[in-house]
């Protein structure tokens, strides 16, 4: 495990597989929480704690505890147990330390709980074999991703609020195009890394 | 067998650890809740109006708790949220009256002379921006309803003649209109305080007399009248002061120009 690759595999959870926007994992708060940058980041910033977070948890309930006794096809039920419980976690923490931010990010909060990024960086980490330490810099890069496809977008839709747009296309639809549009951007990274 | 066994230990294990663990968090996190602070917001009226300067009643009602804010200071409740609030928190509030907005214009197209024809969008502070308005008269009302619209309560009406009269009964006084009109003409007085001056102008006698049949030439008249000294004449117009006026409308009596009434002669609101 060289430094060389954890870097590589931070760079390619970000630009390279970016959860969102080329793995198309984690949709619905990505439309949802876009549309202001301050929410946006919050909204990042809980999924890259609860990303890392549940890589580590799962990891360690997938290699001592389902694997020892052949349970691994109850991976998923326990992923989404130990993944439920850090939401639940997050959001306690959140309600204490920052109350605006906890009002901000409003019903998307108890939603990580249900966002497919959380649950697909556990499972990939166990398809790919992945390590302790590269199950988490997997995590904290998928995290990370997520963070910039949020933000980018917000920044693009921050923008859109203020012109003039077809009324037809209001709303989600021109969300729609701009998250397609930013998603064809980001293909372009693709292949840069051997997987 | 011994997989089933192991599946269903395994997972309840996984849940009660997490469910004890979450458990055990949320007693250590709680977040501590003053329930004076849910009381007090159902002493208040619930408008989110804004005029006691905090984002809404929810603001409002944490500033009491949390920074000790006067409980008066809520317009739309009046005396009656105010008492409510000081009872909630042991405070005695002293009984206060409630205060109306009252316009200090009485002109109009029948009787306010026009400097120029307004097209443009029917808003005072658009047209008070254009050439100081289109009336002849740099101070009066230019009854195109800013103050209307400022209304959340829909107690300013404007009639035909462009003169804008507010009901009281429908008046709660958070002074929404008073920020509205560009001309400054609305003021909030006490709702006993019935002789109000109907005029802003500041020109001078002569002048005015050219431009309007209701405005005030400052000719002291009322001064001289007034048993209480409570209104004199300062730059060219007279004004009352309210701690002083008992509505004994002396002064509306000799006003020549008829532009101070007494609201309690009138047959409707002004």
């Amino acid at each position: 495990m060289s430094v060389e690759s954890v870097i590589l595999l931070v760079m390619s959870a970000i630009f390279i597989n970016n959860f969102v926007l080329a793995k198309f994992l984690g949709i619905c708060p990505f439309i949802g929480v876009s549309r202001q940058l301050d929410s946006a980041l919050g909204m990042g910033m809980a999924v890259t704690f609860v990303l890392t977070i549940s890589s580590v948890v799962t990891w360690f309930v997938h290699s001592y505890l389902l694997v020892p006794y052949g349970l691994e096809f109850l991976k998923t039920i326990a992923f989404i147990l130990v993944i439920a419980a850090l939401v639940q976690f997050v959001e306690l923490v959140l309600k204490k330390s920052s109350p605006a931010l906890y009002k901000t990010l409003g019903i998307y909060l108890p939603l990580i709980t249900t966002n497919c990024a959380v649950l697909g960086a556990a499972s990939i980490n166990v398809q790919k074999g992945y390590n302790l330490l590269m199950s988490t810099v997997f995590g904290l890069g998928a995290g990370l991703g997520f963070t910039l496809a949020l933000i980018l977008m917000a920044g693009v839709r921050e923008r859109l609020e203020e012109c003039n747009i077809p009324k037809v296309l209001r709303g989600a639809p021109i969300a729609f195009i701009t998250a397609g549009l930013i998603s064809l951007a980001f293909m372009g990274f693709a292949g840069m890394i051997k997987e | 067998m011994e997989t089933i066994i192991a599946a269903v230990l395994v997972i309840s294990g996984l849940g009660f650890l997490l469910g004890y663990g979450l458990a055990f968090a949320a007693k250590k996190l709680e977040t501590t809740r003053d329930e004076r602070v849910a009381e007090i917001e159902q002493c208040l009226p619930g408008v989110n109006c804004g005029a006691c300067g905090y984002a809404g009643c929810a603001g409002y009602a944490q500033a009491i708790v949390a920074q000790g804010v006067p409980v008066y200071l809520c317009a739309p409740g009046g005396a009656a949220a105010a008492t409510a609030i000081g009872r909630l928190l042991g405070i005695a509030v002293a009984e206060s009256v409630p205060m109306k907005a009252r316009v200090h214009c009485g002109g109009g197209d029948d009787v306010t002379s026009q400097k120029y024809r307004y097209n443009g969008v029917a808003d005072c502070r658009s047209a008070a921006a254009l050439f100081d308005g289109f009336l002849a008269c740099s101070e009066g009302c230019l009854g195109l309803g800013s103050c209307v619209n400022a209304c959340r309560f829909d107690a300013i009406d404007i009639d035909a003649r462009g003169h804008v009269s507010i009901r009281e009964d429908a008046c709660t006084g958070c002074a929404a209109c008073v920020k509205a009109c560009p001309r400054h003409l609305i003021e909030l007085v006490p709702v006993d305080r019935r002789v109000h001056v109907l005029c802003s102008s500041t020109e001078k006698g002569a002048v005015c007399n050219k431009f309007c049949s209701v405005s005030c030439i400052g000719c002291m008249k009322c001064e001289k009248a007034c048993p209480h000294d409570a209104i004199h004449v300062s730059g060219n117009l007279a004004r009352i002061d309210y701690t002083k006026c008992t509505s004994c409308s002396a002064c509306v009596a000799v006003c020549p120009k008829k532009c101070i009434i007494d609201l309690g002669k009138m047959p409707a609101g002004v």
